[in-house]
């Protein structure tokens, strides 16, 4: 197929997947934010938002006080924000509208209709910040996002064009359950369990809530949330669809496929096989030990780095 | 403005066998259904994503054109004429091309001036003495025909290099079977489903020599803020053959090959809907970054069909257009078929000193000018407008051809206000490879939905209508008073 082709359907997965991140992780804050007095010293849970989403930087850089307001407008509507939900479905768009012929109807479908609704809610924010009314664009990205991937998943033929666009889905994801625990790493370490107590519980609810994971932690372990088992499920769980390793299951199943079809494997599928052996034959034990930062801060590296390979070895052809 | 021709119903009131069931379907259905047809309609364009970006409309980005509810009909025997017309006049236009870059018969014999080709801005020296795959310039035609009374149709104007609009002849109808399929089941309309069946065997057909194996086509585009990206994505999807912009192909040893994943594949055939000027930087204009750099040296070389060819804009010059009747005789030895407007070629001075005298009542055409710029409606023009055009003729004739306003027929056409006659033409299209023509029965109707108005391009705020081609034979005009509002299917059965 076209590299440009492959290349468009690659960042609209990253596009869509990283609206939902981004939908997600604005709705945890604020259930977390509503809770009196969650974290003690500086900086507020709004503040470590913008960290996990990697807009910081760009958001100081408009002088604005990282309130709810500023924060959630930035994170959702601000033209300034590359990675504004905003921007990142017009970006999926314009991507999906340069590989009209590489779509099926039903996912340019999802994608056109989610553009053309983002318009309504872009224009009724502009009347102000309303609570209510950002609830319901967050829920309205989130199915979105699921209308995309459902569109893809069910009616995609299996070939390059369905690879390309999985491995898009999944080095996003990837990157997006990294940045969570990058930033929250500090409340996940063993030793904040004598801190203990309700605050801790609901920092840690967030988390799980951020990736849509406080559920399945139930059902995987049975029992109260420990912030150990937490990292263990995000790093470790291959049956966690949001898990690190899975993501790398899966990164590496599609790529193996790409190797195959195309007759020969290189750079990205060995790359990709070194991070999934270093994921499988890591323990939580180990991870703590040699340092939960240090360990997700090297992850987000080769993560990053096999997106640069990806593209050189077949996007930028 | 005189009487003119109604599509549906004639001077005396009378329905034309043709329209019989649609004036019925008008009569019977509630305004507020057809309202809501028209609304189903637009979501259903908006949603399929069928939008028209508008040079310098920056909040119109991406506009829907609007389409009509009202299907524009022909009768079984008026397109069996018009279609014989068609292709006896792209087969002489491709004759005419040919013989213009090879040994220019026509202008030996002295049926036309030589200057008007040889100067013309739309001679392009470097094909000059070459030969291309199978001696056919003009794979995609799109004619645009009006109709000014019941026997007859004109051209207006002949679109040889990168017609559009054929996307919408294909939607109109899906849109239109799903709003009005009792329509359908009981009209025979001729089906043009097929047409990017008949393109894609029109483009194997002109593989160039040194293809080897199953070919590879191509659709090239300037990409998607291209006023008709829309369209190019439409049919390569419908074609099934690769989308590329230039950034996509790269030229090596004088052979085209396009990026792909597993690397350079080398293509055989680009339906290009790019300007000659755009398609290469090292040929044409430098400054083009659409283009891919040594196309045009793969092309001569043989190692590449371009569709349409390079060249082929003389052929649908507006100056040029005028000689085209003795174009047709001259190649063919046959009358033309089709019409042409009788048209004044403003460099003869007699025909200058004509038009300047009749300004108010002419169409004056600039002859490089397209979409309906750069044109002066005299009636419908203010005493400033025709003045700056008589500045213009003055200084620059041979820039400008005249014709008579010509009242355009009209069509019925539903609005909220309810139904009223619209100005229309029709723009079919003529395919050409090396196996034949072929033309799907039908086209692109455009109206004019402003009242009054001539100008039914898009980009000036016209319209379309789906294009039915129906089995008349067994019908009849009905009379005057046959479908008052209410008339009951019964009666029209009797």
């Amino acid at each position: 197929m076209l590299s440009r082709t492959a290349d468009n359907l690659y960042w609209l997965a990253r596009y869509m997947e990283r609206a939902d991140f981004l939908a997600r992780i604005i709705d945890a804050t604020r259930r977390l934010a509503s809770v009196p007095t969650t974290q003690p010293g500086p900086g507020t849970e709004w503040d470590s938002t913008l960290e996990a989403s990697g807009a910081g930087e760009g958001f100081r850089r408009t002088g604005a006080s990282p309130d709810e307001a500023n924060v959630v407008e930035y994170l959702m509507f601000s033209m300034d924000n590359p990675s504004s939900i905003r921007n990142c479905i017009e970006k999926a768009r314009t991507n999906g509208r340069a590989v009209r012929t590489a779509l099926t109807a039903e996912m340019w479908d999802a994608i056109n209709g989610a553009w053309i609704e983002l318009k309504r809610h872009v224009m009724s924010n502009a009347r102000g910040y309303d609570r209510e009314q950002s609830a319901r664009f967050l829920e309205f990205v989130k199915k979105a996002s699921l209308d995309y991937d459902g569109a893809a998943h069910r009616t995609m033929l299996r070939n390059d064009a369905y690879w390309f666009s999985r491995l898009g889905l999944y080095i996003e994801r990837a990157d997006n359950t990294a940045r969570i625990l990058d930033v929250k790493y500090n409340i996940l370490l063993p030793e904040t369990e004598a801190v203990g107590g309700s605050v801790d519980y609901f920092q840690w609810a967030a988390i799980l809530r951020a990736v849509s994971a406080l559920t399945a932690y139930h059902w995987v372990y049975r029992e109260s949330l420990k912030p150990w088992l937490i990292a263990d499920l995000l790093i470790l769980r291959p049956e966690m669809p949001r898990s690190l390793i899975a993501c790398y299951e899966n990164i590496v199943r599609f790529l193996d496929s790409i190797g195959k079809a195309y007759g020969h494997k290189g750079e990205a599928q060995r790359h990709a096989h070194t991070v999934l052996a270093r994921l499988m034959g890591a323990t939580t034990k180990e991870i703590f030990q040699s340092g939960l930062h240090e360990f997700v801060t090297a992850f987000v590296e080769n993560n990053t780095r096999l997106g640069t390979i990806v593209a050189e070895q077949y996007l930028l052809n | 403005m005189p009487q003119c021709f109604d599509e549906m119903t004639l001077a005396d009131g009378a329905t034309r066998a043709v329209y019989g069931r649609i004036a019925h379907w008008l009569a019977a259905t509630p305004s507020e259904l057809l309202a809501s047809r028209r609304a189903q309609a637009e979501l259903l364009f908006r949603r399929i994503g069928i939008t028209f970006a508008v040079h310098g409309d920056k909040d119109a980005a991406e506009r829907l054109i609007p389409f009509d509810i009202v299907p524009r009909l022909l009768g079984r025997s008026e397109w069996a004429r018009l279609e014989e017309g068609l292709r006896q006049r792209v087969k002489a236009l491709n004759l005419f091309i040919a013989d213009i870059y090879g040994a220019q018969e026509i202008l030996k014999s002295g049926v036309m001036p030589t200057d008007i080709v040889l100067q013309n801005p739309y001679y392009e020296p470097e094909m000059a003495g070459r030969r291309i795959p199978h001696d056919i310039y003009v794979h995609i035609a799109g004619i645009d025909i009006v109709r000014i009374d019941a026997g007859d149709f004109y051209v207006l104007e002949d679109n040889l290099r990168t017609p559009s609009g054929v996307s919408y002849m294909l939607e109109n109808r899906e849109v239109m079977m799903r709003l009005a399929p009792d329509l359908f089941a009981e009209y025979r309309v001729a089906p043009v489903e097929n047409y990017p069946d008949a393109l894609l065997a029109t483009l194997r057909s002109i593989v160039p020599r040194a293809a080897r194996g199953e070919p590879t086509i191509v659709l090239l585009t300037p990409g998607q803020y291209n006023s008709a990206y829309y369209e190019h994505s439409f049919l390569a999807d419908k074609l099934g053959v690769e989308l590329v912009e230039g950034r996509d192909l790269l030229v090596r040893d004088d052979v085209v090959y396009m990026r792909t994943t597993e690397g350079p594949k080398r293509v055989d055939v680009i339906y290009r809907r790019i300007d000659d000027a755009f398609l290469d930087p090292l040929a044409f204009r430098p400054d083009s970054v659409l283009g891919v750099p040594g196309l045009f040296n793969a092309y001569i070389s043989g190692n590449v069909t371009l569709t349409n060819a390079v060249g082929t804009g003389i052929g649908d010059d507006k100056a040029i257009y005028s000689y085209v009747p003795n174009i047709i005789e001259f190649y063919l030895g046959e009358k033309p078929i089709l019409k042409n407007v009788p048209t004044w070629r403003c460099r003869e001075a007699e025909a200058l000193a004509y038009v300047l005298d009749h300004l108010p009542e002419l169409v004056v055409k600039e002859v490089n000018g397209s979409g309906g710029f750069g044109m002066l409606i005299g009636p419908h023009a203010t005493r400033e407008e025709i003045d700056t055009f008589r500045q213009k003729l003055r200084a620059k004739p041979d820039n400008f051809i005249a014709q008579p306003t010509l009242s355009l027929s009209t069509c019925p056409t539903s609005f909220d206000s309810g139904i009223a006659p619209r100005h229309v033409d029709l723009r079919p299209f003529v395919l050409s490879g090396s196996d034949g023509i072929r033309v799907v029965p039908g086209g692109l109707t455009r109206v004019a939905l402003k009242e009054g108005s001539l100008v039914v391009n898009s980009c000036q705020g016209g319209g379309t209508k789906d294009t039915w081609v129906v089995d008349d034979s067994h019908l009849e005009n009905l009379p005057c008073g046959a479908f008052a509002p209410g008339t009951t299917r019964e009666a029209m059965d009797r």
